[in-house]
């Protein structure tokens, strides 16, 4: 995509921007304020609210749907489009409910607050009210029509940024505006009216209930009080809450969140999170995110002998065993009793990732991955996934995923062994594959195929991929114009007479093609992969790839890594990885793990026989992350700090730090310590910020450095067939959507099992609960039906770390199963 | 947003200043200083001529100001914010607060707190109020925030208690129901205004 750098002129201010820019993206981003209501900034324009209505040059535009152009001169205010503004609000304000006293909304509404920008004190339109029904749509969200104003905000979101769809607008049934106010309404407010009177909001599986990922975007995006969490409904009010920035763990996306806080109720003053934020327009958050909020650690107290226990524990230890969820200081904390004391750091969940690193930063010769998802969002129109369960893996890398398809005109290749029934949902031009799990070494050849640069490929791998290549022929059917001739009799005068017809036929014909065995083993259409590519590729110019999660786990990930940094080497194609859940980029950055565990372990959040945890159930109790200060590296590469939301009474590992002699005085005076040869830098955490600037520039802590080194750029070996794993009964370990750990399963609100998921005919064949035999090791799990899912592969969780299933699988994602009823 | 309430974390450190007093006497003779120099000045002398004359109009010319209290209560001003009261609607009895939240939030003195929850009828339910009688300081913000008259001062201004905490629940001070008739607009702090229905806009309704 082309992007020039123009100037704009809006109310006499020169405004810098790029070329095809929205205006009302370029006047936000210069504190200029023109009313909307219905633009997302990440989505696409909706025009439902028309309040945008601005002249440029001389013409009456929408500034959320009109692009600037160099030397454009805008004017945001005159009396004509004040007197439209105000109109629509009048309109707005029909009917509307005068019970801002319990709304939920109310101090935070949109509605509320352009009545007053636009200073409506009188009504002149009325028509008569149709009941609209309160309707709980899913176990989270709650939608009140009567308050709705079809700004259509949901609706977009659902369907430009989370990529479910599942709602849309549906009929109302109220009266027909009055033809009278034709005469004497503005135009853009009766056309607005007109449409308003005609829909509301409603799921778009034609049924009473969504069936969506349940992230509770669309209640976040919600300028008047329709759209809310069930949860919160009139429990608290908006104004009353007190907001903690802060950052979610749950997956690498490391959002930015607000934790709400409040006293509990009239008999416990304690504080409590009533619910989370988030800056929707330039952060969107899944399920985990929104609702995974009270997961703290309520009743710890400080108990000397539990310390003393503690610090003999970890003396004691040869090995710690913890997962992702703690932060960059704590992780610094475990490495400096591995370098202190000699214990062995075990992290199953972030080995594999940092190996596969070591691997990449050899080969590529950077440590990180070069791109970011933002600007895959901003800039590219192809988007590749691989090894990764766009779905439930990493919810942000989804989005974008999906973002590309409906803002950019994108196409998409996903592959993945494990069917999904949504992503080909995202749009038209998204092909997908569903491969046999670790064959994923044939798919980067196969992506190499496709888009390397041909020139800079090493000889070896263009003769490599030549090999896959056969000519074929096949028969097609065309479509030929054929001559006719018909004898016809003039109705009149009795004539026959001989016409000429052309006539569509359609011919069989053999042609010749390139037929390529490696789409072939992938799953693809190899007989018509040419065009379907063709049809894909049309005017594309920007390609991103994302890694995913099943590649650290293949056997051979040495040589993932290596023909991923070819392809970095040999195309324009930006490359982000999905790295595991919560923190893992910050630990793999920071600890030295060790491959496995041995002797007496600790566990942090872990099995163990010393449990140190955040959970309440350990032997000593540690704060939850939304009781303490940290960092944390996110999947844009970004050191970001989390504050403390709730109060915390028990001790912190920093304690346990201090009595064994090497601790410091806050937990966050260990922030100035992170490895600076890994990229991190000498600053203190009170001097991190987080938020966004108007323009969606993300103000959040530091960006993380690449190290350089010299790149290897090892030639990738061939695909090793033995890698494959074909067999009847395959078991993928991944979780549910909103599940990614035990805190998300303590939180009221996450309703999702802890069970074995599978797709609606293999769930049948299965039944209700079977003994699932992994590596010689057996699980008994119930059997959860998951109607997006196809295909045989069944999904076992890890989020439960005492089920241990991370240890079940071992060093793979895949793992051949046997399934029993029971 | 300003991350400075974040960053001190020196909770519990108070912020006490000395007042600028004379010291007090400590030797016998000091203290000698003190009785000597307030007596000469008769000082005690010009406050017990008001006493003094007070005594003799009351004993002499019949004007005693002393009310009998608790036996007699002086009439107060509909204005005074005493304990307060809260309102039904005249027509079907129900409470008038709607849980918005508002007394809460705006009172100085912290005093109130309400939890409301989502109702079986799909409305918001006042579950449980109270005010800490305690603490509040009658400051009468509540009622004149209150936007359906619901929360008012009424007239008993008894506040004294054993204990400083003394909370009133909200089954407390609503109007008892047998008593509906008699509950009366209050017309202090809060009130609609006399001209109420002249400054008034409607709003079009198309039914």
């Amino acid at each position: 995509m082309s992007k020039n750098e123009i100037t704009i002129i809006i109310d006499g201010k020169e405004c810098k921007t790029q070329e095809g820019e929205y205006i009302l993206n370029v006047a936000r981003a210069n504190d200029i304020f023109i009313p909307a209501i219905c633009y997302l900034t990440r989505c696409s324009p909706t025009l439902a609210c028309r309040l945008c209505l601005v002249e440029a040059d001389g013409k009456r535009v929408y500034a959320c749907n009109a692009k600037a152009k160099e030397g454009m001169n805008v004017t945001t205010v005159s009396e004509e489009i004040m007197e439209e503004r105000r109109a629509i609000m009048e309109v707005y304000d029909v009917n509307h409910p005068l019970q801002c006293g319990v709304c939920d909304q109310h101090g935070e509404c949109e509605l509320q607050n352009y009545t007053l920008e636009l200073e409506v004190d009188s009504q002149s339109f009325a028509i008569r009210d149709t009941l609209r029904e309160t309707k709980n749509w899913s176990s989270v969200l709650h939608y009140d029509a009567g308050l709705c104003i079809v700004c259509e905000r949901c609706v977009t979101v659902c369907k430009d940024m989370i990529g479910d769809s599942a709602i849309k607008t549906g009929k109302r049934g109220g009266d027909a505006v009055d033809k009278a106010y034709k005469e004497t309404a503005p135009k853009d407010a009766y056309a607005m009216w007109n449409k308003l009177q005609k829909s509301i909001i409603v799921p778009s599986n034609g049924t009473e209930h969504t069936n969506c990922s349940d992230c509770g975007e669309c209640t976040a995006v919600c300028p008047v009080g329709a759209l809310t969490e069930r949860d919160f409904v009139y429990k608290a009010n908006p104004w009353e809450l007190k907001e903690t920035p802060a950052t979610c763990m749950h997956c690498s996306s490391g959002c930015q969140i607000y934790y709400e806080t409040r006293f509990d109720s009239i008999d416990n003053t304690e504080e409590k999170i009533f619910r989370v934020k988030n800056e929707w327009n330039y952060v969107s958050l899944c399920g985990a995110g929104r609702f995974a909020y009270d997961f703290e650690n309520r009743d710890a107290k400080k108990d000397p002998q539990a310390l003393k226990d503690a610090v003999e524990a970890i003396k004691k230890a040869k090995t710690i065993r913890f997962n992702n969820m703690i932060t960059n200081e704590e992780a610094l904390m475990l490495q400096t009793l591995k370098e202190k004391f000699g214990v062995k750091l075990y992290n199953p969940y972030a080995r594999a990732y940092q190996k596969f690193m070591e691997h990449y930063a050899k080969e590529s010769g950077h440590n990180l991955y070069p791109n970011d998802y933002k600007e895959i969002m901003q800039e590219c129109d192809f988007v590749i996934s691989i090894g990764s369960k766009l779905r439930n893996d990493n919810p942000n890398a989804r989005y974008a995923f999906n973002n590309v398809q409906k803002m950019n005109k994108g196409s998409a290749l996903y592959f993945h062994p494990v069917g999904d029934k949504l992503i080909p949902t995202f749009g038209k031009t998204v092909e997908t594959f569903e491969h046999n799990p670790g064959d994923e070494e044939a798919v980067l050849y196969l992506i190499l195929d496709l888009f390397a640069d041909k020139s800079k490929l090493p000889k070896a791998v263009v003769d490599y991929l030549s090999k896959f290549h056969e000519t074929r022929k096949k028969t097609i059917k065309e479509k030929v114009m054929k001559d006719v001739v018909e004898k016809v009799v003039d109705k009149e005068t009795g004539e026959e007479k001989e016409v000429k017809k052309k006539v569509p036929q359609m011919v069989e014909k053999e042609v010749e093609y390139d037929y390529n065995l490696l789409v072939e083993r992938v799953g693809g259409d190899a007989e018509n992969f040419n065009e379907t590519f063709e049809k894909l590729n049309k005017k594309k110019t920007s390609y991103a790839l994302i890694a995913g999660e099943d590649l650290y786990y293949h056997p051979n990930s040495d040589n993932i890594a290596r023909l991923i940094a070819l392809i970095e080497k040999c195309s324009d194609m930006k490359i982000v990885f999905v790295p595991p859940k919560g923190n893992s980029m910050g630990v793999s950055l920071i600890c030295d793990l060790d491959d496995e565990a041995e002797g007496f372990t600790v566990g942090y959040n872990e099995p163990g026989d010393y449990r140190l945890s955040a959970l309440g159930d350990g032997d000593i109790d540690m704060p939850a992350i939304n009781q303490q200060e940290g960092t944390m590296v996110i999947m844009n590469k970004r050191v970001v700090p989390t504050n403390a939301a709730l109060e915390y009474n028990g001790y912190e590992l920093n304690d346990i730090m201090n009595e064994l002699g090497v601790g410091k005085r806050l937990t966050i005076d260990w922030t100035e310590e992170l490895p600076l040869e890994k990229g991190f830098q000498k600053v203190k955490f009170d001097d991190l910020p987080n938020h966004y600037l108007n323009d969606g520039t993300e103000v959040r802590g530091y960006e993380l450095s690449s190290i350089n080194s010299r790149a290897k750029g090892t030639n990738p070996r061939k695909i090793d067939d033995k890698t494959a794993l074909k067999s009847a009964d395959i078991a993928y370990r991944s979780n549910p959507q909103r599940q990614f750990n035990d805190f998300t399963d303590k939180a009221h609100q996450i309703f999702e099992k802890f069970a074995l998921y599978a797709s609606p005919e293999r769930a049948k064949e299965l039944g209700e609960k079977v003994e699932v035999t992994i590596n010689d090791k057996c699980i008994t799990l119930d059997v959860i039906e998951d109607d997006r899912m196809s295909g045989s592969i069944v999904e076992i969780p890890d989020f439960i770390s005492s089920a241990d299933v991370i240890s079940l699988f071992g060093d793979s994602r895949y793992a051949k199963v046997t399934i029993k009823r029971v | 947003m300003s991350m400075e309430e974040f960053k001190d974390r020196n909770v519990g450190v108070q912020n006490y200043r000395m007042l600028d007093l004379e010291p007090n006497p400590e030797t016998g003779m000091d203290k000698f200083k003190q009785v000597v120099k307030r007596s000469v000045k008769l000082e005690l002398f010009t406050g017990l001529k008001v006493t003094f004359r007070e005594m003799f109009n009351a004993l002499f010319r019949g004007e005693m100001h002393t009310t009998k209290y608790p036996f007699e209560k002086l009439p107060i001003s509909p204005r005074y914010r005493a304990i307060h009261e809260m309102k039904r609607l005249l027509e079907s009895g129900h409470y008038r607060c709607i849980g918005c939240g508002l007394c809460e939030k705006i009172c100085i003195a912290n005093c109130i707190r309400m939890d409301t929850r989502y109702d079986e009828n799909q409305r918001k339910e006042v579950s449980e109020y109270t005010i800490n009688f305690g603490r509040c300081i009658f400051c009468g913000y509540c009622a004149e925030v209150c936007p359906e008259l619901a929360i008012v001062h009424g007239g008993r201004y008894e506040t004294a208690s054993e204990q400083r905490a003394s909370y009133s629940t909200f089954e407390d001070m609503l109007t008892p129901l047998d008593q509906l008739a008699q509950q009366s607009e209050y017309p202090g702090f809060g009130a609609v205004s006399a001209d109420a229905d002249e400054k008034i806009k409607k709003t079009p309704l198309a039914y």
